[in-house]
């Protein structure tokens, strides 16, 4: 509860809910420019015929089914599976697609397997490109402009202040995406899950380990 | 006994990447108006090409204008030392930068 009953209040809520859950939702600020923009641009292609209401619908539908957790299948698959795996890392893509995952926007996939030499880490430096057949929608974090500009210049601070910390004898591989190429990290298979199941394994692989900025681990951070 | 007539079929040029693995390429200076995908921070900065990417792709670059025919060609992952491309870099000499980089904004280094 946020608030304390001795007091006097100025509303009438019943004050045995938490008042939050409870804020009406509401959308009657006036729409920002690129509201209107884009609701005038997707009217006249309706209008003109390019593309239907459906099919924006449907492309929506398909980018709510992509969620971090195919990524971690991947990996599991990845981890449990050495051909898979070599398949994956000769081609992402086509080795998620094996998966089922399809490949929506035709963009290629090139997966980075972290090792005890090699950490690596993605980001976009112009954008927000982003493997979103296999991990859906970036953080809102990868998408603002200290995590892009500094991920290229100082990525050892930004990985610190993810609580990752890097040896200076482990080479760290920034991988900045900008065109036609998505990335995905592979990241180490945590010891002490020896014998696990592909299920098992999947849970403990985070969105925040296949952009690496951290690794996986027994204890699955908040994703 | 006849050679097979597939090891006489002869690509266009376009077909063939212009730059091979292990390639030191700089990546070139040029500021047009426009949308272009190659960050600021790596224009002139020369790097390795780690991995041609195949297969040849459309500029999207022109395609962004309409222009979509015709001009299919390679991207390249290129990898720029860290200590290359910033000059108070601080961390390994080791650590890498890696980019795909359309072939036209690059050259031999």
């Amino acid at each position: 509860m946020a608030h304390d009953h001795d007091h006097d209040h100025d509303h009438g809520h019943d004050h045995d809910h938490d008042h939050d859950h409870h804020a009406p939702i509401t959308a009657d600020a006036a729409p920002g420019y690129y509201e209107v923009m884009e609701t005038a641009v997707r009217e006249i292609l309706i209008a003109k015929g390019y593309l239907t209401a459906n099919d924006i619908r449907r492309q929506i539908e398909v980018l709510d089914s992509r969620t971090p957790a195919l990524g971690a299948a991947v990996v599991a698959r990845a981890w449990t599976d050495p051909a898979f795996k070599a398949r994956l890392l000769e081609n992402g893509r086509t080795a998620c697609e094996e998966l089922g995952i399809s490949f929506y926007d035709d963009t290629q996939l090139i997966v980075l397997e972290n090792t005890a030499e090699v950490h690596n880490l993605i980001v976009c430096t112009l954008c927000s490109c982003y493997p979103r057949p296999v991990l859906g929608l970036p953080p809102d974090w990868y998408k603002l402009k200290p995590y892009r500009a500094r991920a290229v210049s100082e990525p050892r601070k930004v990985l610190a202040e993810f609580g990752t910390i890097l040896p200076d004898d482990v080479e760290i591989r920034v991988s900045d995406s900008t065109a036609v190429i998505r990335y995905l990290v592979l990241p180490r298979r945590p010891e002490g899950t020896e014998g696990w199941s592909e299920a098992q394994l999947a849970a403990i692989v985070t969105r925040d380990a296949m952009i690496g900025v951290i690794p996986a681990t027994l204890e699955k951070e908040a994703a | 006994m006849d050679a097979s007539p597939l090891a006489s079929v002869v690509p266009a040029l376009k077909e063939l990447p212009a730059f091979a693995e292990g390639q030191r390429v700089r990546v070139l200076e040029r500021a047009p108006i426009g949308h272009y995908r190659v960050p600021i921070y790596l224009r002139g900065h020369v790097g390795t090409v780690e991995r041609v990417i195949e297969p040849a792709m459309i500029d999207n670059e022109e395609e962004g204008y309409g222009r979509n025919a015709g001009n299919r060609l390679h991207y390249y992952r290129v990898s720029f030392a860290m200590t290359e491309v910033w000059d108070d870099y601080e961390g390994s000499p080791r650590d890498e930068l890696h980019i795909e980089i359309f072939e036209t904004w690059l050259e031999q280094a």
